[in-house]
């Protein structure tokens, strides 16, 4: 198969440094532009990247967590049907 | 019908589309399917857009036909995406689903349109009934148990609807359609009815259960109307009920915790579904006109862009025959037009400014923070975050970046006019975003706002950028949780699992109980039989034969004892 743009891992790590260097800019942008707030809280430098970089963290940290408590086999609601279904059959 | 019969009530046109279908097949089938909604949408368009008419029927005062300004943008929309969804699936030869799709649309701009709870509670249960085809039609064991659990949620929501408005009614209220309010009588039956299509929190599993197990084609169609015919509900009937805030906030947050560990892409698009949907139950919950004009315009920009999505992932099941993420991957070698266009719904659902969610989104928010709602704002905002993270990111990337799949090797671009679907409702999503005063122009309140000042469009690119880096570093670190072969528990627990067993186990109990009573009672009976055969079987003190002679001297007997009492 011919190889293509991300089959590269240069350019992989390519698009991962313009993500850093878009973070840091925009980050940057808030030290320049004034922003009209509402809240005290986004007088704050960098309340939004900061925000929205920990509560994505703290998101899949949960989720993972969450994934201990209800992640079940794929046919969990089928295999259920199945031995219940024996016992009816054996009833009979 | 209508007064100068220029035009027909606004649920006409579909419905004769889908009886057509019935009686027709291939060019001039496909024709109606994509003719139907556009001479829908002339007919609304050239309509006064403050419309009414009124029956009195047995007493009742109904409005088959009501048209403001809160029901009009609905029902443009649902003109477009009956087009758009007829559109991708014109290459499907099924009849069924073909002619419940239509009757589906049809029913939806019924129900905006309804000007009484009757004739909504009419349309409301058509919803059900023909969306419940959509399910049924992809013919597995599992779309026939979950469209069976589905039509059940889908029906207990009509039948609460319908037991609301009686009550409504018998308290001395008209049976018009307006603002209810919990305080109303029968209110709160009003309210759980709107409440179970709304996918309020601990009723929304027939979404995520059911939606995913329907019909490349279907799902489409069920992504667009039942959940916004429900939304328009409450704005209609509940607008500025605080309790929606809170609701509503938790709609946006939970689903996104679902949506980062399920494997199901569509089922992701189906939590994602109930996170949009919680936004705007927010909205209508803080009821000023900025919110309601939020709430609407996101409603309408969230069928198109989750259209979009949804359409794009139905290419990946229509090419490759799987959903699952961690059987996905690569994709975009073989589909880049399909990625692309994925990507544009993803960008739109996450709020890149000029993409469509962006301005709608915004609207809310800054509602939310001038009635002064700062925890729920720090809950949308994390909410925000959280879609862009399980439905911006994670859908493209799972579908058609990461490691390539086995499915890499067969996989090409979905039929043309899939593709066209997909095309169409992009440039909506990319024309709203870059030009929304169209759309403003539409919203129930006439309103100034803007969505694009600095402050709006710099801070949503930093939570933007700062998200997708969390991805990127949680990624790379290894932290970030793989698409595994799983079920998740939800609320559908209670009713596929502990319900049916509660079930098995009460019934095992009663039958239990009941064998030893009934043996028990057996052996009573048992015991009563020796008892009756001791005395009366072939053996039995009664049942002996005795000798004549015993006989005449018992009679001798007994006619002495009479000749002895005769004497005295």
């Amino acid at each position: 198969m011919k190889k293509d743009f991300l089959d590269n891992p240069k350019n992989v790590k390519r698009i991962v440094h313009a993500l850093i260097a878009s973070c840091v800019i925009l980050f940057g942008l808030d030290f320049v532009l004034h922003r009209h707030t509402q809240h005290p809280w986004e007088e704050m430098f960098g309340f939004y990247a900061i925000y929205g970089f920990v509560s994505c963290v703290i998101l899949v940290l949960l989720a993972k967590e969450l994934r201990k408590l209800i992640m079940r086999n794929e046919d969990y609601y089928q295999s259920h049907q199945r031995p219940q279904q024996k016992q009816e059959e054996n009833n009979d | 019908m209508t007064e100068s019969f220029s035009h027909f009530a606004p649920a006409i046109p579909l419905f004769v589309g889908a009886l057509l279908l019935l009686v027709t097949t291939g060019k001039l089938r496909a024709a109606i399917m994509l003719l139907a909604p556009l001479a829908g949408l002339l007919n609304l368009l050239v309509m006064p857009s403050e419309y009414s008419t009124t029956y009195v029927i047995m007493g009742l005062e109904l409005h088959p036909t009501r048209i403001d300004r809160l029901s009009i943008l609905f029902g443009y929309l649902f003109h477009i995406a009956a087009f758009i969804g007829a559109l991708y699936a014109l290459h499907v030869k099924d009849k069924v689903q073909d002619v419940a799709a239509l009757a589906y649309a049809a029913s939806a701009v019924g129900a905006v349109f309804s000007g009484d709870l009757l004739t909504l509670f009419i349309y409301w249960e058509l919803l059900a009934v023909t969306s419940v085809l959509l399910i049924f039609a992809r013919r597995t064991d599992e779309s026939r148990t979950a469209a069976s659990r589905y039509l059940v949620i889908q029906i207990t929501s009509g039948v609460l609807l319908l037991g609301g408005a009686i009550i409504y009614a018998s308290a001395g209220n008209s049976l018009e359609f307006n603002h209810i309010g919990l305080d109303a009588p029968g209110g709160w039956l009003l309210f759980i009815a709107f409440g179970i299509k709304s996918a309020f929190p601990m009723l929304h599993n027939w979404l995520t259960d059911a939606y995913p197990e329907a019909t490349v084609t279907g799902t489409v169609f069920l992504t667009a109307f039942t959940t916004k015919v429900a939304i328009y509900a409450l704005a209609r009937g509940f607008a500025g009920t605080e309790l929606l805030v809170y609701i509503g906030a938790m709609m946006a947050c939970f689903p996104i915790f679902y949506a980062v560990i399920e494997n199901d892409l569509r089922r992701v698009l189906a939590y994602s579904l109930i996170n949009q949907l919680g936004f705007m139950v927010v909205g209508i919950g803080i009821g000023t006109e900025l919110a309601i004009n939020g709430a609407v315009a996101h409603a309408f920009n969230d069928v198109l862009f989750k259209g979009l999505l949804m359409m794009s992932m139905g290419a990946v099941l229509h090419v490759t025959g799987e959903m699952r993420g961690s059987e996905l991957g690569g994709l975009y070698k073989k589909m880049p037009k399909t990625a692309v266009l994925c990507m544009i719904g993803a960008a739109s659902i996450s709020a890149f400014p000029l993409f469509s969610g962006f301005v709608s989104k915004s609207m809310i928010v800054s509602a939310v923070l001038l009635e002064g709602y700062s925890p729920i704002w720090l809950a949308l905002l994390f909410a925000s975050a959280g879609v862009f993270h399980h439905a911006g990111i994670k859908i493209p990337f799972f579908a058609f970046f990461y490691k390539p799949c086995k499915h890499v090797e067969t996989a090409h671009e979905p039929p043309s006019n899939m593709l066209l679907a997909m095309t169409i409702a992009a440039l909506f999503c990319v024309g709203i975003g870059c030009f929304p005063q169209q759309l403003y122009s539409l919203l129930p309140y006439q309103i100034e706002y803007s969505a694009y000042d600095v402050s709006h469009v710099l801070a949503q690119l930093q939570l933007l950028a700062f998200s997708a880096l969390a991805f990127t570093w949680l990624k790379l670190a290894h932290i970030y949780p793989p698409e595994l072969k799983s079920t998740n528990l939800d609320a559908e627990w209670l009713y596929r699992r502990l319900l049916p067993d509660f079930v098995f186990k009460v019934g095992g109990m009663i039958s239990c109980i009941d064998q030893h009573i009934r043996s028990r009672i057996s052996k009573i009976i048992m015991h009563l039989l020796d008892l009756l055969s001791q005395h009366h079987g072939s053996h039995g003190i009664l049942a002996r034969t005795w000798p004549t002679g015993s006989m005449v001297l018992w009679v001798a007997i007994l006619l002495g004892l009479t000749l002895t009492l005769y004497y005295f």
